[in-house]
C-alpha cells in the first residue's frame, strides 16, 4: 500500500484499512455461526420430533445420564467462556501476557470438560448404553427401542459438540503462536475476537444440550 | 479500441505449478475450479451417455439392473454436487465478484483457496466411490435403503457430500462478506450489477441450507456404520423425517443452481440489447424472494410420502408463489429486449435459449405444484424432463452464456464467433430433442429409474437418445474452440462487447490486483447511451 504512510503490518494487501479488515473478519465469523446454527438445528429438529413421539422413553433414558458430572461440566464451560472473554479484553488492551494467560486457562477448562465427557462416555460403555453395539435396557424393557434413539442423539449431539471444542482449542493454539510471534497484540486483535465468538457459540450449544439431554426426566 | 495484449496480467504473474496451487488470486482460483468442474461435468455426462444408450431399446440389455441403478445415481450425484452447484458461483462468481465491485480480491483469499481444496477432497472421495463399488441409492439417498439395504459405498458417498458442502458454504460466506464490506467507493447496493444480487441470494441459501444436508448425510453415515437409529423404522426411526431433512436442503439447492444463471442472463440481456435491465429493483429483489420462498416449498417433493393433506395443501400453495418472482425476471428480461438494439452474438443466443427453456421448465413446475397432477406424474419421466429444463436448459445455458460472455475477460482472447454460434444452436436443438419427448413419456406413464420399458415407448426414447448424442457434440465443441482460442484467438481488448460494468474497464486479462487504481463508481451498472447505438462486433 503506497498511499498509506504507516500501513499496519497485519493489514492484508486487498483491504484499505485495518478497520475494514477487522469488520470483514467479524462479519465472516457471524455468518459462519449462522451456518453452525442450521447445522446443529438439524439435530435439534430430530431430537424434537422423537421426544415429541416418545416422551416417556426419553424421560426414562435421561435418568441414565450423570447429572453431577453434567452440572460440573456446565460450570466448567461457562467458566471457560469467562476466561475467553478476558482474553479478548486483554487483546483489546494490547496485553500479550494477558492474552496468553487467559487463552491457556480457557484451554485448561476445555480439556477438563472433554476429560469429564470422556469419563461419562466410558460409564455409558460399561452400562451397555451404546446403541447398536451391546445396548441393554433391562430395567424398563418396554422403552428399549426408543431409548436407543435417545442415546443415538446423545452421542451424536455431544460428540459433535466435543468435536467443535477440539477445533476451538486448535484455533486457540494458533492464537498463542500468533501472540508469541507478535502478530497479535499491537492494535490487531480480530483473530482472538472471532475465536472468542466461536467459543461462546460452542458454549451456548451446550447450554441447550444440558437441559434437553440431562434434565428432561427430572421435572415430574 | 485497444486490441493489444497487456504486458502484465494475472495469467503471466508467475508460471510454476506452485504459483497456481498456492495462489490466493480469485481469478486463478476461478480457473482451478473451471478445470475441476469441467472434469466432473464430462464424467457425469459419460454416465448420461450410457443411460441413454441403454434406453434406446425396450429391454434392459446393455447393462445389468444393478449397474443401471449405479449409472443414474452417479450421474445425479456428480451433476448436482460436483457440477451444477459449484459451476457458476465458484467459476464465474469467483472471477467476477471482486471485479464487479471494484475490489482487489475476495475478503478471504486463503479461505477461497481452501474452499477449492475442500471441493477437490470431496471430489476425490466421489472418485473413490466410483472406483470401489459405486452407489445405487439414487442421488436422493433415501433411508432405510441407503442405511441398511444398499450394498454399495454409501458411507464414503455421504461423507463426500458432507465435505463438498463445506466448499459451497465457505464460498458463500466469502461472497457475502465481500459484497458487504469490499465495495468500491460510490457503489451502493443499487449500483451493483444484478449478477451480484443473485450471487448474494445464492450465498444465503448456501450458508443456511447446506449445513442441513451436511448433518443429514452425517446421520445417514452414522446410522449405517453404528446402527444408531435415526431413519430406519426397524430401529425405531422415521424414513419420512429423512425426506424432510433432505428436501429442506435439496429443494433450495435447485435455486442454488438456477439463481446464479438468472444473474448471468440479466447481464447478458442488458449488454446485448444496449439497455438498462427493465425494473432493476424488481429483478434484484426477486432473487431474494426466490431465496426466501425456496426454503418453504420442500414438501412438494413428498405429496405421495404420507405427508398430511393440510401440509400438502400449504406446500402446494407456497410452491405456486415461487412462480411470481421467477416470472418477474422473465417478463423483465423480455421487456428489456423490447425495442432494444439486440445483437445476436453467441452469449445472447444462450440468453434467449435460457429464457425460453426456463419458461417451459418453470411452467411445468406449476403442473407439479398442483397436487392432483403431481400424484399422476410422480416418479415418471415428466419430473425428469421438468428438472432438466431447469438445470440443463436453465443453469447450463446460463453457465455457457456467461462463460462465452466473460471468456475474453478471463483469457484476453476472442473465440471463433461462427463456430460458437453453431454450437449454441446444436445445444439448443439437441437439448429439446433429448428432453421434450420425456415430458410425453412421463405423462404416458413411463417411470423414472427403470431401464426396461414396454415397446410402445421406444420411438420417444430413441428420439431422446438421438437428441442426447447431438447435445453431447454441442458440449464438446466449446471445450475445443475455447482451448484453441487461448493460443490462437485474437486479443480481445478491454471491452470487446462495448458493455458497461466495472469488469470491462480493466484490461483483458486483468492485472493481479484487478484495477491499477481503486475505481470510484458514479453511474448505474447499465449506463448505456440513449438513443441506442448500434453495436459493432
Amino acid at each position: 500500500m503506497h498511499n498509506h504512510t504507516t500501513a499496519h503490518p497485519a493489514l492484508a494487501h486487498h483491504f484499505d484499512s485495518l478497520d475494514q479488515q477487522q469488520e470483514a473478519a467479524s462479519l465472516g465469523m457471524w455468518v459462519f455461526l449462522l451456518t453452525e446454527i442450521l447445522f446443529f438445528g438439524g439435530l435439534f429438529l430430530v431430537y424434537t420430533i422423537y421426544r415429541g413421539w416418545y416422551p416417556q422413553a426419553f424421560a426414562s433414558a435421561s435418568h441414565h445420564l450423570d447429572i453431577p458430572l453434567g452440572t460440573i461440566n456446565t460450570a466448567v464451560l461457562i467458566g471457560s467462556s469467562l476466561t475467553m472473554a478476558m482474553a479478548v479484553h486483554a487483546a483489546q488492551l494490547n496485553s500479550r501476557k494477558g492474552i496468553m494467560v487467559f487463552i491457556v486457562l480457557t484451554m485448561v477448562l476445555g480439556t477438563v470438560f472433554l476429560g469429564i465427557k470422556g469419563l461419562e462416555y466410558s460409564h455409558k460403555f460399561h452400562e451397555h448404553l451404546i446403541p447398536g453395539l451391546h445396548f441393554e435396557y433391562a430395567a424398563e424393557p418396554q422403552f428399549v427401542r426408543h431409548a436407543q434413539i435417545f442415546f443415538s442423539l446423545y452421542f451424536v449431539m455431544t460428540g459433535l459438540h466435543a468435536a467443535h471444542m477440539i477445533v476451538g482449542m486448535g484455533l486457540m493454539t494458533w492464537m498463542l503462536i500468533w501472540t508469541a510471534r507478535g502478530v497479535i497484540g499491537n492494535g490487531y486483535y480480530s483473530p482472538v475476537e472471532i475465536v472468542g465468538l466461536y467459543w461462546h457459540f460452542v458454549d451456548i450449544v451446550w447450554i441447550f444440550l444440558f437441559p434437553l439431554l440431562y434434565l428432561i426426566g427430572r421435572h415430574a | 479500441m485497444a486490441t493489444e495484449f497487456p504486458a502484465h496480467h494475472y495469467l503471466n504473474d508467475g508460471y510454476g505449478i506452485k504459483s497456481w496451487l498456492l495462489t490466493r488470486d480469485h481469478k486463478r482460483i476461478a480457473l482451478l475450479y473451471l478445470i475441476a468442474v469441467t472434469f466432473f461435468f464430462f464424467v457425469g455426462g459419460a454416465f448420461a451417455v450410457l443411460i441413454r444408450l441403454d434406453l434406446a431399446t425396450p429391454p434392459g440389455d446393455l447393462v445389468s439392473d444393478d449397474t443401471y441403478n449405479q449409472l443414474f445415481t452417479m450421474h445425479g450425484v456428480i451433476m448436482v454436487f460436483f457440477f451444477l452447484i459449484p459451476a457458476i458461483p465458484a467459476i464465474l462468481g469467483n472471477f467476477l465478484v471482486p471485479l464487479m465491485i471494484g475490489a482487489k480480491d475476495l475478503a478471504f483469499p486463503k479461505l477461497n483457496l481452501l474452499s477449492w481444496y475442500i471441493y477437490i477432497i470431496g471430489g476425490l472421495m466421489g472418485v473413490y466411490v466410483l472406483l470401489t463399488g459405486g452407489l445405487d441409492t439414487g442421488w436422493t439417498m433415501y433411508a432405510p435403503f441407503s442405511t441398511r439395504f444398499s450394498t454399495t459405498r454409501v458411507v464414503p458417498a455421504a461423507l463426500a457430500i458432507f465435505v463438498t458442502g463445506f466448499s459451497s458454504i465457505l464460498t458463500g460466506l466469502n461472497f457475502i462478506v465481500t459484497i458487504h464490506k469490499m465495495r468500491a467507493p460510490g457503489m451502493g447496493w443499487f449500483n451493483m450489477p444484478l449478477f451480484l444480487w443473485s450471487t448474494y441470494a445464492t450465498s444465503l441459501i448456501n450458508i443456511l441450507g447446506t449445513p442441513v444436508i451436511a448433518i443429514t448425510a452425517l446421520l445417514v453415515a452414522v446410522e449405517r456404520l453404528f446402527r444408531f437409529g435415526f431413519f430406519d423404522p426397524a430401529l425405531g426411526g422415521d424414513p419420512v423425517l429423512f425426506q424432510h431433512l433432505f428436501w429442506f436442503y435439496s429443494h433450495p439447492a435447485v435455486y442454488i443452481m438456477i439463481l446464479p444463471a438468472m444473474g448471468v442472463i440479466s447481464e447478458l440481456v442488458a449488454a446485448f440489447c444496449r439497455k438498462p435491465v427493465f425494473g432493476y429493483s424488481f429483478v434484484a429483489f426477486s432473487s431474494l424472494g426466490i431465496a426466501v420462498l425456496g426454503f418453504l416449498v420442500w414438501g412438494h417433493h413428498m405429496f405421495v410420502a404420507g405427508q398430511s393433506v393440510y401440509a400438502s395443501l400449504i406446500f402446494s400453495m407456497l410452491s405456486f408463489l415461487v412462480a411470481i418472482p421467477s416470472a418477474i425476471k422473465v417478463f423483465n428480461w423480455t421487456a428489456t429486449m423490447y425495442k432494444g438494439s439486440v445483437s445476436w452474438q453467441t452469449p445472447m443466443l444462450y440468453a434467449i435459449g435460457f429464457i425460453g427453456l426456463f419458461t417451459i421448465g418453470g411452467l411445468t413446475g406449476l403442473f407439479l405444484a398442483s397436487i392432483g397432477v403431481n400424484v399422476h406424474v410422480t416418479d415418471t419421466y415428466f419430473i425428469i424432463a421438468h428438472f432438466h429444463y431447469i438445470m440443463v436448459g436453465g443453469t447450463i445455458m446460463g453457465y455457457l452464456g456467461g462463460l462465452h460472455y466473460w471468456w475474453p475477460k478471463i483469457s484476453g482472447r476472442l473465440y471463433p464467433e461462427g463456430l460458437s454460434k453453431l454450437s449454441a444452436a446444436i445445444i439448443f436443438i439437441g437439448f429439446n430433442l433429448t428432453f421434450f419427448p420425456q415430458f410425453i413419456l412421463g405423462y404416458l406413464g413411463m417411470p423414472r429409474r427403470y431401464h426396461a420399458y414396454p415397446p410402445e415407448f421406444q420411438v420417444l426414447n430413441v428420439l431422446s437418445s438421438a437428441g442426447a448424442s447431438i447435445l453431447g457434440v454441442g458440449y464438446l465443441l466449446p471445450m475445443f474452440y475455447l482451448a484453441w482460442s487461448l493460443r490462437y484467438g485474437k486479443p480481445a481488448g478491454a471491452n470487446p462487447w462495448g458493455a458497461s460494468g466495472l469488469e470491462w474497464t480493466t484490461t483483458s486479462p486483468p492485472p493481479t490486483e484487478n484495477f491499477p487504481v481503486t475505481p470510484t463508481v458514479t453511474e448505474s451498472p447499465y449506463h448505456y447511451p440513449s438513443p441506442v447505438v448500434k453495436h459493432v462486433a
